[in-house]
């Protein structure tokens, strides 16, 4: 079919490259996050991420040791040295020119020895060496040095080791994480269980008002889950169960039941007929056909539902905000966590990159583990 | 106790309490209430199987109704009481609706809604379309599809972070490090900024305009040549509003293509591109339409597979080009398939909450129609309009709600 569909050999080209564009612009945000998230804050606001793959040039305002501390000052044929490096120890940073003052802080090339006001001397070499001296004993603290330097590539885990495991960080990620995984797998597993056997029934069962019921799951599917808030809170409050867990557990249970017994409903019914029959002939009652037959077939579909959930669940933000997070906000999930951040640490990106692709992480390993069954669940899913 | 302990317990509790349910009520019919044996063993039968229906659906329906159902009715009476000073509530009519119809912020909603409900499926939808063909073909056209895929399974949160990232602004004198202001400052106003962006979007409307017009005309030639397939007297009123509301939105395209070549373009200054008044709304939009792109795409790509062979050959034999395969032959045989990814990004839409609110908040009038909802509830505290809000969403919702049971309902027969 290749062949005749015809296509000429610029026109092949043509799809190879557009496909290829179109795949690095959806690329290039996320890309973006996750490279950030390997900086630090000093390298993020200062270049953009996409030249965080090239050698960089920075400005850089660095000091020489303090001439009072212990050892640091050597007095060598009369004058007082202090020798060391800008870095602390040389790098593949290059330093192309440096200065000493603010004012015109690419006055030197490297390699240049420099005479300063009061006799003191200063030389700085493209790897940061540097030599200061002085014919009286300097005193103080170390001189000041500005330099434009070319830096590789660097990257670090500092950003996660803050965010994820430092205990005396308040603004770590690690409680939210694993709020956010308290409320997603009861909120997963429940209604699966719960929509497994109305489904069955809706597929397997006669009984007046089936189809009614069927088209009524079809209408829920679309309700907008805004119209439950006030409502449900209200109702939370008076029964006692109030803002926490078990009632956020109940309200992503009531939400995703309608997909839930609509795509499980679908895929049943596909079930070969003669397989229940017999069963059913061979004296085995629903509950056990059920169990032992439907639920073992129908696991893709189960499978397409688990993830849908899952992924609806861990990115709520709405849902965990109005059911779940009281005043205390000791039961923060990762989205609303994310949320604060943007408010309070607008600025810090190494921070709001590294929170963000921590949440990000968990759907992103499960999409493309259980992408097959994502796809069949979407296909199944779209009311036709 | 520790949260995830109580998780746990509540797993074990739920599944097994779910489980324990069905299994004690189904021993219950079958051996106490009507055991299958004894003298009456068949009516016994046939009762048990009655009521067995409604064992396996009890759980469901109870949660169906007290979380979906009940507060559709529980809303709306809300919408329609006001809070009495003291405690309490009373029956206020339309009150609630008529403050809201007065508030300016609530109409800002309805405006920035509408462009979202056009713009959003529109952009999804059609790049969906243009992926899935373009991959349809080509060997690694699978891993293509899954990378595109992929922000489908990003947080609305994460991806408001995302994108933030790229609208960042720095000052002038400063390093952008926002990749969209790092460009912008590319553009100094000469030829290439005249064809980048003013050209380029000039096109991007007028082909809007042009398919757009396209549409209203097929729509519109049945009742023009008076033909039979035009339909009764309903099918013909339809078709009238939709094409009236084509062609509004061709003067809206048409009007933006002499806004662009009118527009006064700062070339060299670095921009807040979320404070752009009405512009900031399709830098929103582009979040959404970079996450829905890929369920478009998904589901028309299974779509394509779907057509069968032989029309395309026969298309080929008789000398079509790939564009007219595409567009005369594959695109009307998935039109339903394309409805069905419209209707349902259109839901989505309508529900846009965490990407205003976590990027915006409604701010330069930004708002949507559920933050604005979020607002009242929640941090102005007037639930009676909050809930009017809400009605209002599931008014909008309500056309694709009939058309999905109608259609469900036509499938079952």
């Amino acid at each position: 079919m290749d062949n005749i569909a015809g296509s000429k050999p610029a026109l092949t080209w043509a799809v190879h490259l557009s496909v290829l564009a179109l795949v690095l612009l959806w690329l290039f945000p996320t890309v973006g996050l996750f490279v950030s998230s390997f900086r630090t804050a000093d390298q993020i606001s200062t270049s953009g991420w996409w030249k965080s793959m090239f050698p960089s040039e920075q400005n850089l305002t660095l000091r020489t040791a303090d001439p009072d501390d212990e050892g640091a000052q050597v007095l060598r044929d009369g004058v007082y040295v202090v020798e060391g490096n800008l870095f602390g120890t040389a790098g593949s940073t290059e330093i192309s020119v440096w200065g000493v003052s603010s004012q015109d802080i690419s006055a030197h090339q490297a390699g240049d020895t420099i005479t300063m006001d009061d006799g003191e001397t200063m030389t700085v070499q493209a790897n940061g060496d540097y030599v200061w001296t002085s014919p009286s004993e300097l005193t103080g603290r170390g001189q000041r040095a500005f330099v434009t330097a070319v830096a590789p590539p660097v990257f670090t885990l500092n950003n996660y080791k803050f965010m994820l495991f430092d205990a005396k960080n308040v603004e770590g990620m690690s409680k939210a994480f694993f709020n956010t995984l308290t409320v997603t797998i009861p909120a997963t597993i429940i209604p699966i269980v719960i929509a497994a056997f109305a489904a069955y029934a809706l597929a397997w069962m006669d009984f007046p008002g089936r189809a009614l019921l069927i088209a009524a799951v079809v209408g829920l599917l679309v309700v907008p889950l805004q119209l439950a808030l006030i409502p449900l809170l209200k109702l939370h409050l008076n029964i006692g169960i109030g803002k926490g867990y078990l009632g956020v557990w109940l309200a992503h249970t009531g939400f995703g039941l309608p997909l839930a017994i609509y795509l499980l409903r679908n895929y049943m019914v596909g079930l070969p007929r003669d397989i229940i029959e017999n069963a059913k002939v061979d004296g085995a009652t629903d509950f056990q056909i059920f169990t032992k037959i439907i639920l073992p077939l129908s696991f893709p579909a189960l499978a397409s539902f688990a993830i849908f959930q899952f992924l609806w669940t861990w990115n709520d933000l709405l849902v965990a905000m109005v059911f779940l997070i009281d005043a205390t906000g000791e039961t923060t999930v990762m989205t609303k966590h994310i949320v604060e951040l943007l408010g309070t640490r607008g600025g810090n990106w190494e921070i709001l990159a590294t929170a963000a692709f921590v949440s990000i992480a968990v759907p992103l390993v499960v999409f493309f583990a259980m992408q097959k069954y994502l796809v069949r669940g979407l296909l199944a899913g779209s009311v036709k | 106790m520790n949260p995830a302990l109580q998780g746990l317990i509540t797993i074990i509790v739920g599944v097994g309490g779910c489980v324990g349910y069905f299994y004690f009520s189904n021993v219950f019919i079958d051996k106490v209430l009507f055991p299958a044996k004894g003298p009456h063993a068949g009516r016994n039968i046939n009762r048990a199987n009655m009521i067995r229906p409604w064992l396996f659906l009890a759980p469901a329906l109870i949660a169906l109704g007290l979380y979906l159902a009940y507060p559709v009715v529980e809303t709306l009476r809300q919408s329609l009481s006001e809070r009495i000073p003291g405690g309490g509530y009373r029956f206020a009519g339309l009150d609630n609706y008529r403050q809201m119809l007065n508030d300016g912020r609530f109409w800002e909603a309805m405006r920035n809604n509408m462009v979202w409900l056009v713009v959003v499926p529109a952009a999804s939808t059609a790049i969906g379309l243009l992926v899935a063909q373009l991959t349809d073909r080509i060997r690694w056209g699978s891993v293509a599809k899954s990378l595109i895929f992929m922000p489908m399974a990003i947080s609305f949160v994460g991806a408001a972070v995302i994108f933030k990232l790229i609208y960042d602004t720095r000052p002038v004198e400063q390093d952008q490090i926002g990749i969209l202001n790092a460009l912008w400052l590319q553009f100094d106003g000469g030829i290439g900024s005249v064809l980048m962006l003013r050209a380029l979007p000039a096109l991007i409307f007028a082909a809007f305009a042009a398919m757009v017009g396209y549409a209203v005309w097929i729509v519109l030639r049945p009742v023009i040549r008076n033909s039979r397939s035009r339909g009764g007297p309903v099918a013909i009123v339809l078709r009238l509003l939709a094409s009236v509301i084509g062609v509004w939105l061709m003067v809206l395209a048409l009007i933006s293509v002499a806004d662009i070549f009118g527009a006064d373009l700062t070339y060299g200054t670095p921009q807040t591109w979320l404070t752009i008044p009405f512009w900031n709304n399709f830098f929103l939009m582009v979040v959404l339409i970079w996450i829905q792109t890929g369920f478009a795409m998904v589901i028309l790509s299974a779509a394509l597979r779907g057509i069968p062979e032989e029309t395309i050959e026969a298309a080929i034999v008789d000398g079509a080009n790939p564009f007219q395969v595409f567009f005369q032959i594959k695109v009307p045989q998935i039109a339903g398939t394309i409805v069905v990814v419209w209707t349902t990004i259109t839901l989505v839409v309508l529900k846009v909450f965490d990407i205003v609110f976590a990027m915006t908040n409604g701010q330069w009038e930004t708002q949507v129609l559920a933050n604005y909802m979020y607002d009242k509830l929640f941090r102005a505290n007037d639930w009676g309009v909050g809930s009017a809000a809400a009605m209002v969403i599931m008014l909008l919702v309500s056309p694709i709600l009939v058309w999905n049971v109608y259609n469900a309902r036509k499938e079952m027969r």
